[in-house]
């Protein structure tokens, strides 16, 4: 096989690349797109098979349709409170205030959401949403089309990328980024799926919107794609990740399957029960009962599990009750979870309830950025932006969910941040900002590990290293976590790394080898795992969706902040967590029931 | 055992595609084909095709299962199997790229040209734009469409006139902005259809609703199209010289 060099590859020059073309990243190009600067979106998917796609029940946002007299301030208030307060208030202040204008504009984009009698966009009732900043009940809150949200909110704005003449490549895989002496990034390396041809994408602006990384764990509601090809890249870029240990459970993935079923099932009033068809969640939850954050409801499954009131012959899960519902309910308001149920679980809600269990769902840490999607990293404690580089959606750490994502608000977060990158990479390319260029030296470099695996000749099998990576990550760092057993995992993740930089690629073709891809993107779910590893080790405390057997409690005094992960010496540091919203009073720590 | 018997082609070695027989232990539990897929390129890396949600809602493994059209991982293996054996083809009428994955460019070129965006002449209010729940319920069995290129590749018109037959997924799409009460550009949408090859190619086979794995009908909303176009007296029918 050809080794590739700076001379023997093309480059192709942008002013703004966007690497990911979901919610997220369609939403930054929408705005790039209006604005005349030379951009492209490199999608290793078509678009509308991007991740967005599967979500349901809604985007959570103030709109004041359900109440006219909701206001965001209580949005703010639920989701300070979610996310166990290491959300930071400057940005999830900017997330619902500016929530409802993004959603109008979706609208009138045409998303078709479901409606009320009068007219306005349909809201339904999600878990830690509340009136009155906790003090009014339950709040209907979540925008819905149906139970199809995702598909509906990613295939508009995929249409309006085309009104608009966004430019895309599809079918390009992302490899490595570029990064010049100053370790500013000036693009990335990556190739044609279809024909092989690798190129250097130039820009003077790069943005992840690379969605999750699921997929480290064995079950997960997450898509095959979701490897977490920005992160893993930016990790071995030797930029940090935050947040890392912060992983959402999903208390309702389908028993066996792995695919999700939205909480808008309990929105619309179902509930979970256990072997004695006890609704057990009244017993955690007096309050919010089967509304209660994920993390609470999850944690709440998984101990009814291990004191024996679990279903089935294993005892391994417990039943979401629709039946009550009825037929006409299910199917206006829930039609595709009816569909998933029937494939999946070869079950009917109509009559049965469905079985279901904890499963990995959503990666609460990213690459840290502010509310613009300006990447950053620290030195000796201050936060330096990492010039050229740029994350918007559930690959970056903004941080807007904290230890905790509340439901609904993470199609919220694609499209507010992703028009803020958007803004943002507009004025300051206009106004002459950038990056110097990358010498052939940066180029090479970067294209080090793809000439690594082209010319590899032995070594380990990707599939089976996978499995092993997704096993030490199932088994040691899920709901429940202790120090001996994760001590173990980071242990076992060192022998995995070994494997990982000695990947065997036995099909060497150039034409759509989607088994050259697979062996890439084990290498970013590894950086991924790693630092998940890492950071949920050294966080010794339980928060949000990080539950310690041996740190019970939440500890205010100690780990009140962002947890920092340095992929170039594996140490975690402390950041601080933004307490100054700039139009309400900071929302206080207070302990966290539903 | 199972036999599957898969579409081979690799631009770079095959001058000509084959098939390939595998063999492989009938798994206890009834797994999808997409799973079975999975398993079979574990023993041979080379074998490509597109997955991404594995749930049925991204739409990307559309691909001809034993002559039917269907999507990988929502079929279970129970009921694509004949007689102890599965044949996988690429979606058929599409150029094939290598194995079952296929160039999907004409499939794509047809639903940008219906304009698949929401038009409205009037400046958009202050909140949403209101939409009563009758007018909505238009859209369902519309929008939920996936773009898995099932129905259109099973249309003999699509595979005949691909570049000017706008095919059954477009038209769908073509018929969802034309349903949708907040769009102002219907009189110009059916325009846009009266030639006599973009909506008329189609002649009701109905292999679209066999096809689809979303239980949408494409050619219910094509009649729909044509009954507009000949309310509107825009039928050119005439000049088409019926085939």
């Amino acid at each position: 096989m050809e080794t590739y060099n700076s001379n023997n590859i093309q480059t192709l020059e942008f002013d703004a690349l966007i690497i990911g073309g979901g919610g997220s990243g369609m939403r930054t190009s929408l705005e790039l797109a209006k604005s005349g600067l030379k951009t492209a979106v490199v999608s290793k998917v078509f678009p509308t098979r991007s991740h967005t796609v599967s979500a349901q029940g809604g985007i959570t946002c103030a709109i004041g349709s359900a109440d006219p007299d909701d206001d965001w301030r209580w949005h703010m208030y639920d989701t300070v409170k979610g996310s166990d307060y290491i959300g930071d208030q400057d940005a999830i202040e900017y997330m619902c205030s500016e929530g409802p204008k993004a959603v109008f504009e979706l609208e009138h984009m045409g998303l078709p959401f479901s409606r009320f009698e009068n007219g306005r966009i349909y809201q339904r009732p999600f878990g830690g949403q509340s009136k009155d900043y906790g003090k009014g009940g339950q709040a209907a809150r979540t925008c819905a089309a149906a139970d199809r949200t995702g598909h509906a909110l990613l295939h508009t704005l995929y249409q309006n990328n085309i009104k608009e003449g966004s430019n895309f490549l599809n079918e390009w895989f992302a490899v490595e980024l570029v990064l010049n002496k100053s370790k500013e990034v000036t693009g990335v390396i990556a190739f044609s799926i279809e024909s092989g041809e690798v190129a250097y994408l130039k820009a003077q602006a790069t943005v992840m919107a690379t969605g999750g990384a699921g997929r480290i764990y064995s079950s997960t509601t997450n898509a095959l794609i979701n490897t977490g090809d920005g992160l893993g890249m930016a990790l071995r870029a030797g930029f940090p990740a935050q947040d890392m240990e912060m992983w959402q459970f999903h208390p309702t993935g389908i028993y066996g399957a792995g695919s999700l079923v939205t909480e808008g099932c309990r929105g619309e009033g179902g509930y979970l029960i256990n072997a004695e068809g006890e609704r057990f969640m009244e017993r955690y939850a007096p309050n919010a009962k089967d509304l209660a954050g994920r993390d609470v409801v999850a944690r709440s499954m998984v101990l009814e599990i291990l004191e024996g009131r679990g279903c089935g012959e294993h005892k391994d899960h417990v039943l979401l009750k629709l039946d009550h519902l009825g037929a006409d309910v299910l199917n206006a308001k829930l039609p595709g979870i009816c569909e998933l149920s029937k494939t999946f679980a070869g079950i009917d809600p109509v009559y049965e309830p469905i079985p279901v269990v904890p499963t990995c769902h959503y990666m609460m840490g990213g690459t840290p950025t502010n509310i613009h999607g300006q990447a950053f990293t620290q030195s000796n404690g201050v936060d330096e932006i990492i010039a050229g580089l740029f994350s918007v959606g559930e690959a970056a750490c903004v941080s807007v969910h904290g230890a905790n994502r509340l439901g609904g608000n993470s199609l919220l977060d694609l499209v507010v941040f992703g028009r803020a990158a958007g803004l943002h990479i507009q004025e300051a390319l206009k106004s002459g900002g950038g990056v110097s260029d990358s010498d052939s030296d940066d180029i090479d470099q970067a294209l080090h590990s793809l000439n690594a695996l082209n010319h590899s000749e032995g070594g380990f099998e990707v599939a089976e290293v996978k499995r092993e990576l997704q096993a030490v990550m199932q088994n040691y760092f899920g709901v429940f976590r202790r120090g001996d057993y994760m001590e173990k995992g980071v242990a076992e993740l060192n022998t995995i790394r070994d494997k990982i930089s000695n990947l065997h690629l036995k099909d060497k073709s150039a034409a759509f080898n989607t088994s050259r891809v697979e062996a890439l993107e084990l290498r970013n779910l590894f950086e991924v795992a790693e630092a998940t590893a890492i950071a949920s080790l050294k966080r010794t405390e339980s928060r949000g969706a990080h539950a310690r057997d041996d740190f019970k409690e939440r500890d205010d005094e100690n780990w009140l902040c962002h947890s920092l992960y340095n992929p170039t010496n594996k140490e975690l540091s402390k950041r601080g967590v933004n307490f100054e919203p700039k139009q309400v009073e900071t929302f206080e720590p207070k302990i966290r029931t539903y | 055992m199972i036999n599957v018997n898969i579409y081979r082609y690799n631009p770079e070695t095959d001058q000509f595609p084959y098939m390939q027989a595998y063999s492989i232990e009938r798994p206890k539990k009834d797994i999808m084909l997409l799973e079975l897929l999975n398993i079979l390129k574990e023993q041979d890396s080379s074998i490509s095709y597109r997955r991404s949600c594995r749930e049925g809602v991204c739409g990307s493994d559309g691909m001809n299962i034993n002559g039917k059209n269907g999507l990988a991982c929502i079929t279970p293996i129970s009921t694509a199997i004949q007689k102890d054996k599965i044949d996988l083809r690429p979606l058929p009428g599409l150029p094939v790229i290598r194995d079952l994955v296929v160039d999907m460019t004409e499939f794509y070129a047809q639903y940008d040209k219906i304009k698949p965006f929401l038009q409205n002449d009037s400046a958009p209010p202050a909140i949403e734009r209101l939409q009563s729940p009758e007018d909505r319920a238009k859209l369902d069995g519309l929008y939920e469409c996936i773009l898995c290129a099932c129905c259109s590749t099973s249309c003999p018109s699509f595979w005949w006139n691909p570049d000017k037959f706008v095919g059954p997924a477009a038209l769908l799409q073509a018929y969802r902005f034309i349903a949708d009460s907040r769009d102002t550009k219907t009189l110009e949408r059916l325009d846009n259809l009266s030639d006599p090859f973009s909506v008329y190619r189609c002649h009701g086979i109905m292999n679209c609703v066999s096809a689809c794995p979303k239980d949408l009908n494409p050619n219910h909303a094509i009649g729909e199209i044509k009954s507009m176009l000949l309310s509107n007296k825009r039928n050119i029918i005439a000049s088409d010289g019926v085939s």
